[in-house]
């Protein structure tokens, strides 16, 4: 049977094959997304000392469902004097990128679509693209708090991916790879050879910018009910809205999976080399495993709503204050410090980088 | 120094983490959440919800139409007519109140003589057309028919209290 499998899979013509990988990488993805959005609602609600939703199927399980289903039979209102072509391609615009950032993400050692020698700038390009659907949703809308909402968050989006930028160079100075893969494969050793614990300030610089790129709580004022109302998505109804939904939450997942990757080494297993542990019964948590990836990866999803369910919002010259002159000095500092230490050979980077 | 204890403070983040660990630590608690078909919360004796015309164990109906309830109301929105019965006795032909005009202050409950019209506890009832707002006469009593018990109760529960 498996043999039959695996000829009937090599005879399958080279596009079909990446179809199918494409496949078994963003169906997963769409049900996490779905239930990311049951986690936010459920987590935010226990913080709340709510329950949450709880009426459709066994404890709520089948709320996301229920409401991908009512959001599909809604109608899409196109708004009188919208630009009609614009105003449909923005959603497709925000949510391909979210989506075509996953081809690079490696899951396991061999697990990955396309293993790209510059796949964290491939990511770092893809997630500015992003912003292009929020700019025209807002703009095609012709209302004046879609153009509002999406003034903000490109403002902010631009602001922040800066900040990013320079995070993800001291990552690559510390890998010296653009790989992911070999990023992953660059912090083998254990809990104390991760990136997180030299880079750590880049680490919170990065985790907080990505919550700003993804216009999330704290920093969601690209949509504010009693300003702007939606935001950039004001106009937007039916599945055209849902589709604005699943590229923001895969946008969270996504960034979730690149912390866990570039600082917390994915796929690999914190007690690797753990002398203790070999031998005994829990042997098996010392093996790099995509369970590891997929548990740091809901650890910071987790920690995304937790944020919201935290936090009241930034003002908005505060963001910008936030963005640009704190975050960007302090990334450009810890660069040099990483420089200099580097240099003296001092820390982890001499061990992991050969010049 | 209080410029470095600031600086200290917002780099590491500190309330950051505090306020994370309070958002945390609820994550846990117990919930609160009142699931309402299945669980009410309790509500008072005097309890201001839809009206009823109650009567007396004869079955012979308390209100005498001294419209003390259509003088007293805020919103207008009892409307009463009368006449004198067959036996002499003076009794409504016409008792409407109109629920959407009614402001469930409870005055008619407390202007009224005969303890006739009273708010029962119920607040679980909609209307489906136009015009089924208007509580009548016989509307009123068929309510008052089926929960007399509860509003006697209530009553009884509250007299000590008045």
């Amino acid at each position: 049977m498996l043999e039959m499998l695996i000829s009937v899979w090599n005879w399958m013509p080279d596009a079909l094959q990446v179809l199918i990988k494409i496949v078994a990488i963003v169906a997963p993805l769409m049900l996490a997304v779905a239930y990311t959005t049951y986690a936010e609602r459920k987590i935010i609600s226990y913080m709340q000392v709510r329950i949450g939703p709880n009426r459709v199927g066994p404890r709520g399980w089948l709320q996301p469902i229920a409401d991908a289903v009512k959001l599909m039979f809604k109608e899409i209102v196109i708004p009188t004097n919208a630009s009609r072509f614009l105003f449909l391609i923005a959603p497709v615009l925000s949510i391909g990128p979210s989506l075509a950032a996953w081809a690079v993400i490696p899951f396991n050692d061999t697990l990955l679509l396309s293993s790209l020698d510059a796949s964290l700038l491939y990511i770092l390009a893809l997630t500015s693209v992003g912003v292009y659907g929020v700019i025209i949703a807002g703009w095609a809308s012709n209302s004046k708090y879609a153009m509002m909402g999406a003034l903000r968050s490109a403002a902010q989006i631009v602001a922040y991916e800066i900040a990013m930028g320079f995070a993800l160079v001291g990552v690559l100075m510390a890998a010296g790879s653009l790989n992911l893969h070999d990023i992953v494969i660059g912090q083998s050793g254990g809990l104390g050879s991760w990136y997180v614990w030299p880079l750590l300030p880049l680490f919170f610089v990065y985790f907080i910018s990505g919550v700003a790129e993804t216009n999330r709580a704290p920093f969601d004022v690209a949509e504010g009910e009693s300003e702007i109302v939606a935001g950039f998505h004001v106009e937007y109804s039916g599945m055209a809205f849902a589709v604005f939904f699943l590229a923001e939450y895969a946008n969270i997942i996504l960034i979730a999976a690149l912390t866990s990757i570039l600082f917390f080494a994915g796929w690999l297993s914190p007690f690797q080399g753990f002398a203790s542990l070999s031998g005994t019964a829990l042997e098996f948590l010392m093996q790099p495993s995509i369970a590891w990836f997929l548990i740091k990866t809901s650890f910071f999803i987790f920690v995304f709503l937790w944020l919201r369910a935290t936090f009241p919002r930034y003002r908005y010259d505060q963001i910008m204050r936030l963005g640009w002159k704190v975050f960007i000095p302090v990334t450009i500092f810890w660069l040099l410090v990483e420089a200099i230490m580097f240099l003296m050979k001092v820390g982890p980077w001499s061990a992991s980088v050969a010049l | 120094m209080r410029l470095i204890k600031h600086y200290l403070q917002s780099f590491l983040l500190l309330e950051m983490f505090k306020g994370m660990m309070l958002t945390g630590r609820y994550l846990f608690a117990r919930k609160v959440t009142v699931q309402y078909p299945e669980e009410k919360t309790p509500i008072s004796n005097r309890f201001r919800g839809l009206h009823a015309l109650r009567r007396y164990a004869n079955g012979e109906e308390r209100c005498i139409a001294c419209k003390l309830c259509e003088a007293v109301c805020p919103a207008l929105a009892i409307t009463i007519d009368s006449e004198v019965r067959d036996d002499g006795s003076r009794r409504t032909t016409r008792y409407d109140i109109d629920l959407f005009k009614c402001i469930f202050c409870g005055f008619c409950e407390e202007a009224c003589p005969v303890d006739s019209i009273v708010e029962t506890p119920v607040f679980e009832y909609y209307f489906e057309k136009r015009g089924e707002q208007i509580m009548t006469k016989e509307k009123l009593l068929a309510v008052g028919d089926r929960y007399e018990n509860d509003i006697a109760a209530c009553k009884q529960a509250d007299a000590i209290y008045r």
